[in-house]
């Protein structure tokens, strides 16, 4: 199966989420280091390909289960960066209004369903619902995410058991950065690939470069086709690295600065741009113009925050249950 | 095979209560459908869901590996998305497994995203010591559950109560814990309500008028405390109220105030051991709000720190409160 081809309006989308998501995570970083947000920035730099790409041409129905590196998906199935900002803000028009922070929680109506502290624990809810859609015969697909970390958790292998034997239409992405916070991947797996567990499931598994937005891009899109059709879950491991620590207050001393430098070296964006300038669809002046547009949303997003009332306190009391 | 049909005033097992009320709801409701291990042509470890396969289909009869955390996950999944899943544990000393699904994903999950979204699962645990279980089919972990904000705790007493209480869960848009006693599956009787009789969360339901004093319990408590509260009315002519609590989150702290108030002495008795248990919340919560008017100190009768519940019939028998502990507690508590 192929890849559906990219039309240029569709490339110019991906690039501009791309950088979108690149900008809001560099703004997060400053704000964070001026001490202007509080609670913990788990930034996604450097793993844009992965997100952008595994997440561009979903439908609205469909459902994305990101983890905390993920505010490129979210932004690529439509929650508004206002909100998103809002919402690392504390502030009231965040998606939790102040309950949480980052990216524990999400919009049904978008279909993002966000997720908790506890990394993996996603997998099992993504499938209920892919399973849900399966008992409505609707073909809509799930796309959960996990870093390699999280795949040596007890509810990622009970959730690819359950949906491998219901042959249901999710996408299971493993964004492998190589470190769990400080963890290397040798230290936490014997085997040479997190891809090669798809094997005991009895579903594909593939391994993909993840800094490689069209690899990425065509690789789920592969696997949503397969889940449409009803023939099963896929696993895709995209290979990446994250540039920032765990979180921004994390100085990710364990890592070395070759291996930093190399993979920056790799930096999915000029890659990409390498690729529309060839296209003839990317010259200086409209990347230039680019780095103005999202620098302006991101600067609307932070005004958007700002300004958002602090819930008050006895707020902190409600939506604990539904009426 | 549908389930024993008949009036409102006929007769059925606890068992049969909880078999008729899934049975309802998944007939009156496409949303509703249930996942579990062995539920399916098996029918279930306690026979709950025997003949659902060949009513509602493999689909919403979903028999599952054993993995309880997915399950609760799969669970909540679907519930986003408009499902009222009705979660199995075979016993509910498995939610300990899919613990973090429990309280991380779907208790937290309404408050996380500020109120726009609701998670109307229900777990069934079948609980509870007295069936010679052991260590691992006999707890009752209720109160790890009341102790987390998001989740309601229900443990019905009568079949009556089984029925209502689960019907009330199933419709109910928050995750529900009922926790379904084995010892009661076979063992009571009683009348049950028909398709549309709900019996409400969070009230609880006086079981036996008195005015000497207030026996606080639920599950299946409530029946040696019944048969203790009619033996001082026959040895002592001194009448206990006995309380139901039915649900023990949302407490009813309103129903337990009227009744402390009246009576002016309480007894808590509860199966699950004591330090921490549903009784201890209750013995605060007097203390805090009708010190004045109490006669007498708060009394527990509970299974003591240990685990529930020891194997060998001596031991079981031992730690478990029974109708003769609980006599011998309300006799001292009326003398006081």
């Amino acid at each position: 199966m192929r890849a559906p081809k990219l039309s240029d309006d569709q490339l110019q989308e991906m690039y501009h989420a791309l950088r979108l998501s690149r900008a809001f995570e560099e703004r997060l970083s400053l704000l964070h280091r001026q001490g202007k947000i509080l609670g913990g920035i788990y930034s996604g730099i450097g793993q844009e390909a992965i997100t952008v790409g595994s997440a561009y041409g979903l439908r609205r129905e469909d459902f994305i289960s990101p983890l905390h590196r993920d505010l490129g998906a979210l932004l690529v199935k439509g929650v508004p960066p206002g909100v998103l900002m809002a919402q690392v803000f504390g502030k009231r028009d965040g998606l939790s209004r102040g309950k949480d922070s980052y990216l524990h929680s999400g919009d049904t109506s978008l279909g993002v369903y966000g997720n908790t502290s506890m990394l993996g624990s996603n997998l099992p809810v993504a499938c209920g619902l892919a399973y849900g859609f399966k008992l409505r015969s609707q073909d809509h697909v799930v796309v959960a995410y996990f870093g390699e970390g999280a795949a040596n958790y007890g509810d990622v292998h009970e959730a690819m058991n359950f949906a491998a034997i219901q042959r249901l239409g999710i996408v299971f992405v493993c964004e492998n950065n190589l470190y769990a916070y400080s963890t290397p991947f040798e230290k936490a797996f014997a085997i040479p690939e997190v891809s090669v567990r798809a094997q005991a499931y009895g579903f594909p598994g593939v391994d993909v470069y993840g800094n490689d937005l069209l690899r990425v891009y065509a690789a789920t899109q592969r696997a949503i086709a397969r889940a449409r059709a009803g023939e099963g879950p896929t696993l895709i491991e995209c290979k990446t690295f994250r540039w920032h620590g765990h979180s921004e207050h994390d100085k990710a001393s364990y890592r070395t600065e070759e291996e930093l430098l190399e993979w920056k070296a790799r930096d999915p964006i000029p890659q990409f741009e390498r690729y529309l300038t060839e296209k003839r669809l990317l010259n200086d002046a409209s990347r230039d113009e680019m780095t103005a547009r999202v620098e302006r949303e991101i600067d609307e997003a932070v005004a958007f925050a700002e300004s958002s009332p602090w819930p008050e306190g006895p707020e902190a009391l409600e939506d604990i249950y539904a009426p | 095979m549908p389930p024993e049909a008949g009036r409102s005033t006929d007769e059925v097992t606890y068992l049969e209560a909880i078999r008729q009320a899934l049975w309802e709801e998944m007939e009156r409701d496409e949303a509703v459908f249930c996942l579990g291990e062995d539920i399916g042509a098996y029918g279930g470890a306690f026979q709950i869901t025997k003949g659902f396969v060949e009513r509602f289909g493999e689909a919403r009869t979903l028999d599952t590996p054993i993995s309880e955390s997915c399950i609760v996950g799969v669970a909540t999944g679907a519930a986003l998305i408009g499902f009222r899943p009705v979660a199995e544990m075979q016993f509910g000393d498995f939610i300990a497994c899919g613990f973090d699904q429990v309280v991380n994903q779907a208790a937290t999950l309404r408050y996380r995203y500020g109120g726009r979204q609701t998670v109307p699962i229900v777990i069934r645990c079948p609980c509870g010591a007295g069936v010679h279980g052991g260590l691992y089919h006999s707890q009752q972990p209720e109160a790890w559950f009341v102790h987390r904000p998001g989740l309601k705790v229900v443990a019905p007493a009568t079949p009556y109560d089984a029925k209502g209480l689960l019907k009330a869960a199933i419709r109910d848009d928050n995750p529900v814990l009922y926790f379904e006693h084995k010892g009661l599956y076979r063992r009571i009787k009683g009348p049950v309500g028909d398709a549309e009789t709900v019996v409400p969360l969070g009230v609880a339901d006086i079981k036996r008028p008195g005015d000497a004093l207030t026996v606080v319990t639920y599950g299946a408590m409530v029946h040696p405390c019944l048969e203790a509260a009619a033996r001082l009315a026959d040895a002592e002519s001194v009448e206990a109220e006995v309380l139901d609590l039915r649900t023990l989150a949302p407490l009813d702290r309103e129903a337990i105030l009227t009744s402390v108030r009246k009576t002016s002495k309480v007894a808590i008795v509860h199966e699950a051991s004591r330090t921490c248990g549903v009784g201890a919340e209750v013995a605060a919560f007097v203390a805090e709000e009708a010190f004045e008017d109490l006669d007498g100190p708060i009394v527990r009768v509970t299974t003591p720190d240990v685990h529930l519940a020891p194997f060998s019939p001596p031991l079981e028998e031992y730690v478990l409160p029974n109708t003769e502990k609980i006599f011998a507690a309300l006799r001292k508590l009326a003398a006081y």
